[in-house]
């Protein structure tokens, strides 16, 4: 196997990735190789460095993103009383027009039955 | 209160609870944040999404992983939506107004100063990748997710996150150690 072949695996084997017993064997054997399989086991420990080595956020940026949850939970809330609001109201209409009705219904009747009596 | 409780009462709605889990880990998202967009300007529009999308997801968090495990995997939601609409705006420019500061002084004041050195250059490094490679070689390699967890939170297959890894490793290994004189910085 050839250096430049066992070299585009190196990425993969530094994980312990399965590469192949033909690549282990390669990288066993061949000092450029496990030179470049140290490049990457440095470059790995030094991103692992990265995970404590912090980037400070711009002054305020704290506040404003409070902020911005105070307006999304404010609109939330506006949103849901706004549907509550949209259901009374419906709900109201919706009352009127049954009460509408039924009074209609009723003088309709009323007026049925007296028409009867006079042809009677 | 500790953190398990403050999930629990900002699960009940109490906003209070939520902005102290804010509070305790604002930087650490800020960095992860920074360190996925490659600038502070997007940086600062992901956090924001982020906690947004935290504070109206916090009902389903069920605690099992630690608040700040779960902000991460948000943040890299939140950034990867961020490059897919900037790039439908404008083309990628990368901003060179990466200050890093050390908050870990503990950890920091361990570390020679060429390891300081090589974390400046690999952060410059990384931030000259482009998105795609840059946001799965940092969860994976400084954040430590699982290719699962990348793929799920990128919207890419895992095979897919993994050759992204592999290609980003390629390119910072070209930058870092093919540069002669500061190839032993790092």
């Amino acid at each position: 196997m050839r250096c430049d072949e066992v070299t585009a695996l190196l990425p993969a084997l530094v994980d312990g990735d399965p590469v192949g017993f033909e690549v282990e064997r390669h990288v066993e054997t061949c000092l450029r190789c496990q030179a470049e399989l140290a490049r990457y086991r440095r470059l790995l420990r030094t991103l692992s460095m990265l995970r404590t080595w912090y980037a400070e956020p711009a002054p305020g940026l704290l506040g404003e993103t409070l902020a911005a949850i105070t307006d999304a939970a404010e609109h939330g809330a506006r949103r849901t009383l706004l549907s509550g609001r949209r259901l009374a109201y419906a709900g109201a209409i919706g009352g009127s027009a049954l009460a509408a009705g039924a009074t209609a219904a009723v003088l309709i009747a009323r007026s049925r039955k007296r028409s009867l009596r006079l042809a009677g | 209160m500790d953190e398990g409780e403050l999930v629990g009462a900002a699960r009940s709605g109490d906003r209070r609870a939520f902005d102290e889990l804010v509070r305790r880990t604002f930087v650490d998202t800020f960095t992860l944040a920074r360190r996925l967009t490659g600038n502070e300007e997007d940086a600062r529009d992901v956090v924001q999404e982020a906690y947004l999308r935290a504070w109206k997801g916090i009902g389903k968090f069920r605690g099992e992983a630690a608040f700040s495990t779960w902000m991460y995997r948000i943040t890299a939601n939140a950034a990867a939506s961020n490059v897919q609409r900037r790039r439908r705006h404008r083309t990628e420019s990368f901003a060179d107004d990466f200050e890093p500061v050390d908050t870990a002084a503990e950890h920091m004041v361990s570390q020679a100063a060429e390891s300081a050195e090589a974390l400046e250059r690999i952060s410059v490094a990384l931030d000259d990748l482009p998105a795609k490679l840059r946001s799965v070689v940092v969860l994976k390699d400084v954040y430590g997710m699982s290719h699962e967890a990348i793929a799920e939170e990128l919207g890419i297959t895992v095979p897919a996150a993994k050759v992204r890894l592999h290609r980003a490793r390629r390119k910072l290994r070209d930058v870092l150690y093919d540069e002669g004189a500061h190839a032993d910085a790092v």
